[in-house]
C-alpha cells in the first residue's frame, strides 16, 4: 500500500486478476462479517428503543452508560461500579490467563521443538487435537473436573487433604482455570514456531562464555524468540478478553466478563446502544493490541 | 554450577517436567469426559459400570437428531462455499507478485480471526434481524452465510500454503502446449492443488461444526445446532447425555484431523 515499491512491479492486469478472483470471498466477508461491524458502531450512537432495538436519533447515551449511571430520581451522575468491576475482571483474568499459559506454554513448546524429528510430529499432533476440539466440549471437560462432586474434589477428599469439597465452580478461579485450559494451545503453537527456527549453537556459545542457565534463558533464548512470545500472548489475550462461553459455563451468571455483559444488553438488558458501544470498545482494544503487535514484530525483523 | 561438558544444551531445568505436566493436564479432563460418557446409571457422580446407555438415549432424542442434521447441513454448505471462494482468492493472491491493495485483501480475509467472536455475533444479530423483518425469510440461509464467511480464512490458509509450495513450470508447460487457461487450471493446477483444497475444506468443516457464539446469536427459534443445543442443556444440570454427544463430536474431530494430517503430508 503506502510501502515503497521494491523490486519488480507486477503488471497492472495481474492486480486486476487478483482482485477479481478474490472478489467473491471479499463480498461474502463484507456482507456477513466486516460490514455489520460498521452497523454496530452506528448503533452505539443512537437512542435506545422502547423494548429492544434503536430509534434513529443521535445520542451519546450508549457510550455514556459504558462508564456512568444516572440516578433515576435526582439525575445525579455517578460511576457505574458494576460495569467497572466487569471490565476489571475481564482485564485481570485475561492478563492472568496470558501469563499462566506462557508459564506452561514455553516449556511445552521447548519440549516439542527439542524432540527428535520423528516424534516431534506426534507431540505437535497432541497439541493440535485440543486446539481443534470444540471449545464447549473442553469447557465441559474442565467443569467435570472442578465441580463439587468432580474428580478433583473427590480425589482431595479421598486422600484426606480436605474435609469437604472446595467450591471452585462458579468463581473467578474457575473461569481462569477454564481459559488457561482452552487457550493453552494458542500459546504453544507460535512459541513452537519460534523455537523451531532457533539456532541451538547460540546456547552453547552462551555456556562457553560462562553464562548460567538463567542468563542463557534471559539473555539469549527469550530475546530471540520474542516474536513468538508476542504472537502467543496476543493470540491468548484477545480471545480471553472477548470470552463468552467459558465465563458463561464456568462463572455462572454472576462472574460476568465483557462478552457476557454485551450479550446481556441484547437479551434481558434490552439496551442495544450500550451493547453496541461495549462491542465497539472491545473492538478498539483488540485493534490497538494488533497495532502494537505489528509494530513490535516488524521492529524485530529489521533488527534481526 | 559445575562446568561439566556432558550436559545437553537443549535441556533446561524443569522444562521437561512442566511440559509433561501440561500434556497430562490437557488430556486428563478430556479423558475423564470420555470415560464418563460410558457410565451406566443415572448419576454423573457415581460410576455405574460400562454402558452405551447414554449414547442410545442421545441417539433417540429427537432434539439431538434435528440438531445433528442441522449442524451437518450447515457445515457441508459452509465448507463447500468457503473452500470454493477461498480457492479463488488464494489463486488471486499467490504466485503473481505484489499488486496494489493486496494487504487490504489479506486484512479482509483474515478479519474473522482477529475480531472477537462476540462482536461479530452481535453485529450479525443486528444486521440479520432487520433483514429478517424486511424479507420475511428466516430459514437456515443466514446461518450458512455467516458460517461460510468465518470459515474462509481457515480454508484459505492451507490452500495458500500449498500454492506457495508449487512452482509454475507445469502451468508454463501446459500453456506452451496450447492449453487454454481454463484447461490448464482444470488438468494441471487443480489436481496439484487438490490436497490443499481438501485440507482447507476439512478445517472449514470442523470450524463450522464447532461454532457456538455466532450460531447462538444468528439462529432463529427452533434452529439449534448440536453445540447450541448442548449449551442450552447446561442451564439445567450436567447430564451424561451431553457427555455422550461431546465424545461423539470429539471422535469426529479426531477422525477429520487424522485425515487432514495424511492429506497434507503427501507431498505430490
Amino acid at each position: 500500500m503506502s510501502r515503497p515499491e521494491t523490486g519488480r512491479k507486477a503488471p497492472r492486469s495481474k492486480g486486476v486478476d487478483g482482485w477479481l478472483l478474490s472478489a467473491p470471498a471479499l463480498i461474502l466477508l463484507i456482507v456477513a462479517a466486516s460490514g455489520p461491524l460498521l452497523i454496530v458502531a452506528i448503533y452505539s450512537v443512537l437512542e435506545k428503543g422502547d423494548y429492544s432495538g434503536v430509534r434513529w436519533i443521535l445520542s451519546g447515551e450508549g457510550w455514556f452508560r459504558v462508564l456512568f449511571e444516572r440516578d433515576i430520581f435526582d439525575q445525579t451522575i455517578s460511576l457505574a461500579d458494576a460495569n467497572l468491576s466487569i471490565f476489571w475482571r475481564s482485564i485481570k483474568l485475561s492478563i492472568a490467563t496470558t501469563i499462566i499459559t506462557f508459564g506452561f506454554g514455553l516449556p511445552t513448546a521447548w519440549f516439542i521443538a527439542t524432540r527428535p524429528a520423528r516424534s516431534r510430529a506426534f507431540w505437535l499432533f497432541l497439541i493440535t487435537v485440543p486446539f481443534w476440539t470444540n471449545l464447549l466440549i473442553r469447557t465441559f471437560a474442565i467443569m467435570e473436573v472442578i465441580r463439587n462432586q468432580g474428580i478433583l474434589n473427590t480425589f482431595l477428599t479421598h486422600f484426606g487433604l480436605i474435609s469437604e469439597p472446595i467450591q471452585i465452580l462458579y468463581t473467578d478461579t474457575a473461569v481462569l482455570i477454564g481459559m488457561t485450559y482452552v487457550y493453552l494451545p494458542l500459546m504453544v503453537l507460535p512459541l513452537y514456531a519460534a523455537i523451531d527456527r532457533f539456532d541451538f549453537r547460540l546456547i552453547e556459545a552462551g555456556y562457553d562464555l560462562y553464562a548460567s542457565r538463567w542468563q542463557v534463558l534471559r539473555g539469549v533464548i527469550l530475546p530471540i524468540i520474542k516474536p513468538g512470545i508476542v504472537a502467543g500472548s496476543i493470540l491468548v489475550f484477545i480471545p480471553s478478553l472477548g470470552a463468552y462461553v467459558t465465563p458463561r459455563v464456568l462463572g455462572g451468571g454472576k462472574n460476568m466478563m465483557i462478552g457476557n455483559f454485551i450479550e446481556l444488553q441484547f437479551g434481558q438488558g434490552q439496551n442495544w446502544p450500550l451493547g453496541a458501544a461495549l462491542s465497539t470498545l472491545l473492538l478498539l482494544v483488540v485493534l490497538v493490541s494488533l497495532i502494537v503487535y505489528t509494530r513490535v514484530s516488524s521492529k524485530d525483523n529489521t533488527n534481526g | 554450577m559445575g562446568k561439566t561438558r556432558a550436559f545437553d544444551v537443549t535441556t533446561l531445568p524443569g522444562f521437561t517436567f512442566i511440559a509433561i505436566l501440561a500434556f497430562v493436564l490437557l488430556y486428563a479432563p478430556i479423558v475423564t469426559l470420555v470415560i464418563y460418557s460410558f457410565n451406566g446409571g443415572n448419576s454423573v457422580n457415581q460410576w455405574g459400570g460400562f454402558s452405551l446407555e447414554w449414547y442410545a438415549v442421545a441417539a433417540q432424542n429427537e432434539a439431538v437428531q434435528d440438531a445433528t442434521a442441522r449442524s451437518l447441513i450447515i457445515a457441508v454448505w459452509a465448507s463447500v462455499i468457503s473452500t470454493a471462494l477461498a480457492t479463488m482468492a488464494a489463486l488471486g493472491t499467490t504466485r503473481r507478485g505484489k499488486f496494489t491493495g493486496q494487504t487490504v485483501i489479506y486484512v479482509i480475509i483474515n478479519q474473522p480471526l482477529m475480531v472477537p467472536e462476540i462482536v461479530t455475533a452481535v453485529a450479525l444479530l443486528i444486521f440479520f434481524s432487520s433483514v429478517k423483518v424486511a424479507t420475511g425469510y428466516s430459514g437456515l440461509g443466514y446461518l450458512i452465510l455467516a458460517h461460510s464467511a468465518f470459515c474462509i480464512p481457515f480454508a484459505y490458509l492451507p490452500i495458500k500454503a500449498r500454492l506457495e509450495g508449487m512452482d509454475t513450470t507445469m502451468e508454463t508447460a501446459a500453456a506452451d502446449l496450447y492449453a487454454t487457461p481454463l484447461q490448464t487450471f482444470r488438468y494441471v493446477t487443480l489436481p496439484l492443488l487438490l490436497p490443499g483444497v481438501i485440507a482447507g475444506a476439512m478445517l472449514a468443516f470442523i470450524i463450522s461444526l464447532d461454532n457456538v457464539i455466532i450460531t447462538e446469536f444468528v439462529k432463529s427459534a427452533g434452529q439449534d445446532t448440536l453445540p447450541t443445543y448442548m449449551l442450552g442443556q447446561l442451564r439445567r444440570a450436567l447430564t451424561p447425555e451431553v457427555n455422550a454427544i461431546s465424545t461423539a463430536l470429539l471422535a469426529l474431530t479426531i477422525l477429520i484431523l487424522t485425515l487432514f494430517v495424511f492429506v497434507t503430508k503427501k507431498r505430490g
